[in-house]
């Protein structure tokens, strides 16, 4: 689905991505783990293809398309989407309105689909205008549900968030990666639904989206480079009784033989 | 502002009888009217007027509620008008109003009944076809005690080429609890010269509201709409939405003035220059406590031109509140990002901001005119990009 091969990213003469291999495969979902800085950011950043995330190696494949260059509409339009973390407030552009947008002409039934995230209410108002953490993160999830996407980045889902919210978003979260689709009566959902399925790529400090959604596999980005790839309820684990202080120790070794979690 | 020579126009002599259904205009005449928000093919106000050139050509009252009399009519049958006329625009105030005083080739006296609420509006469109022409308009709306009108006023010229001069004055009175909602669009051409000079008072709970668009080039347009809230809890709001391309001069601003405890008022402005210069001012003075007054002018420049802001607050009592925002920019780099990571391409994005930017959804039209005005603002970023 997505592969990245040998990305290099800078920004301005900083290089914040040295050398990322990854590859996602149809279906799958990918936990990103990393302390701050560690370019988790600017990798989704330079997935989806903004300015200023310069790519100076490497590419980006999706679906065996060479995107690396695309313009970030494009990749959009392909299939890729994605959750903001601080998204701009647009004056004059009403929430329906964006949703309407990001559907692409598709029919949709915008008040209930609000209503699947609780939104009912902000649907004419300003998008993102005095949104708290929580109202931005449930209408960034009403916009991918209207956009439908094959790959879905979101940028820490959990943050911002209070408890009773975490659930809705969970939830939400996993039926979109589900591949949420509105079967007929009596057919089938579960051969649909397998292949239905939509990728992601997840970035998590505190690890609570993993209590909602199938998160198969997980690696820690350090210092723009990745490493100690494991199931990601380990990792969490481990990070949280060791701290990244090992990922320091695993890049050092040759091989990037982790050492802390080769026991796991 | 460029200089006007009154004596490039002629101000005599450009007569029309009375078209008794505005349906039989040519079909150009129509479009361009439309696009200055009246569809005369679906006319169904309260009221219906029409000035063309230098005669009145049509004006019919279809609702009790409402009196509509050409000005010239109005001045005779009730002997000139003495509380109204003249009474807050003066009639010597500079050459245009003297120009006007002089020589009324009509306009609309408007009146409801006290406690009237009249349910759709008045459309009125001022039309100038003759070229060369100068058009002298005088204007009176009296919202009586307690009554509600909306007046829908399309302002045009007949080709986007016409060379001709528009000069108009308006008084606007709103009685106790009265409330007037005006909404005026103006579609000029690069050669046409605009004066309107317009004031009005609002007695004690009385609203005002004015919407105002402007999207097509005007050659020289100056204009700054006063309103005094002289009652208690009189209420201003202003709207402005202004695009000035290559060869538009605009000084538009509007002024209020709160004289009376528990007044407010609000004036928003929304500029965008895409080569053409634009002057946007706006004044609140408070001279009474309690009030409060907000302004807000922001601006675009798309391509180029000229962009500025002239915010004014007067305070002359302990306690009064008034502020401004005044911001002249571009768009937002993140802002478009954020609509392309959607899947809209960059010009798609771009349209999108532009329209919310200049928000005309909240002035409430529809119908033929909301299209109208969307494809005026797709045009504006086909130009801009």
């Amino acid at each position: 689905m997505l592969k990245i091969e040998d990305l290099r990213v800078s920004i301005g003469d900083k290089e914040v991505l040295r050398g990322i291999n990854l590859h996602i495969r149809e279906g799958e979902t990918f936990i990103l783990f990393g302390p701050n800085g560690s370019g988790k950011t600017s990798l989704l950043m330079s997935l989806m293809g903004f300015s200023g995330y310069n790519i100076t190696g490497g590419r980006i494949l999706f679906r065996g398309e060479d995107i690396t260059h695309l313009p970030m509409y494009e990749r959009a339009r392909r299939g890729i989407g994605m959750s903001f973390q601080r998204p701009p407030t647009i004056h004059g552009l009403k929430t329906s309105h964006l949703v309407q947008m990001c559907g692409r002409g598709r029919e949709m039934d915008i008040p209930a689909m609000a209503r699947k995230v609780n939104f009912e209410e902000f649907l004419e108002r300003d998008i993102n205008a005095g949104f708290s953490g929580g109202e931005i993160k449930r209408s960034e999830l009403l916009q991918l549900m209207a956009q439908k996407p094959s790959f879905v980045l979101f940028d820490e889902p959990e943050s911002g968030v209070d408890l009773e919210n975490m659930q809705l978003i969970g939830k939400v979260v996993r039926r979109l990666l589900d591949g949420e689709v509105d079967l007929p009566p009596g057919m089938c959902a579960k051969p649909l639904k397998c292949k239905l399925r939509t990728s992601g790529l997840i970035i998590t400090h505190t690890g609570y989206i993993l209590d909602y959604i199938n998160a198969d596999r997980g690696q820690v980005l350090y210092k723009g480079r990745l490493c100690c790839e494991a199931r990601p309820r380990d990792i969490l684990e481990h990070i949280r009784n060791y701290g990244y202080q090992e990922c320091i120790k695993c890049l050092d070794e040759p091989n990037g033989a982790p050492s802390g979690l080769t026991l796991l | 502002m460029k200089d006007v020579k009154l004596s490039d126009y002629t101000f005599k002599g450009i007569e029309h009888g009375e078209i008794a259904d505005l349906r039989t205009l040519d079909a150009s005449d129509k479009n361009r009217i439309l696009y200055a928000g009246v569809d005369l093919d679906a006319c169904d106000g309260s009221a219906v007027f029409m000035h063309m050139d230098q005669s009145t050509v049509h004006c019919e009252s279809r609702d009790p509620g409402v009196e509509l009399l050409d000005i010239k009519v109005a001045m005779k049958r009730y002997d000139g008008l003495p509380e109204y006329a003249w009474k807050l625009v003066p009639a010597d105030k500079d050459e245009f109003t003297r120009n006007v005083a002089e020589n009324v080739h009509g306009g609309y006296f408007i009146r409801t009944k006290p406690g009237a609420k009249i349910a759709k509006p008045v459309q009125s469109c001022l039309f100038l076809k003759a070229e060369k022409a100068g058009q002298n308009v005088h204007n009176i709306v009296v919202v009586e005690e307690g009554s509600e009108l909306h007046i829908m006023t399309g302002c045009s010229t007949a080709h986007s080429t016409t060379s001709a001069a528009h000069l108009g004055i308006t008084e606007y009175y709103v009685k106790k609890g009265g409330k007037l909602t005006f909404t005026m669009i103006h579609n000029w051409g690069q050669n046409a010269t605009v004066r309107p000079r317009s004031v009005g008072v609002v007695e004690e709970g009385g609203v005002f509201q004015s919407n105002y668009v402007l999207l097509n080039p005007v050659g020289t347009l100056q204009m700054y709409p006063a309103i005094h809230l002289n009652g208690r809890g009189g209420v201003a709001r202003f709207n402005s939405v202004i695009v000035t391309p290559e060869g538009s001069h605009v000084d538009s601003g509007n002024r209020v003035i709160l004289n009376a405890p528990d007044t407010r008022c609000e004036i928003i402005s929304r500029t965008i220059t895409t080569g053409g210069g634009n002057i946007a001012r706006g004044h609140i003075a408070g001279h009474a406590v309690p009030c409060r007054g907000h302004l807000e002018c922001k601006g675009l420049i798309l391509g180029g031109g000229q962009s500025l802001a002239v915010p004014e607050l007067d305070a002359t009592v302990e306690g009064v509140e008034l502020s401004h925002e005044a911001a002249v920019g571009k768009i937002a780099q993140d802002e478009i990002e954020y609509l392309m990571a959607r899947g809209m391409d960059e010009a798609e994005a771009t349209s999108t901001i532009v329209r919310g930017f200049l928000n005309v959804d909240i002035m409430g039209l529809d119908g033929p005119l909301a299209k109208a005005i969307q494809e005026q603002v797709e045009k504006i970023d086909a130009n801009a990009m």
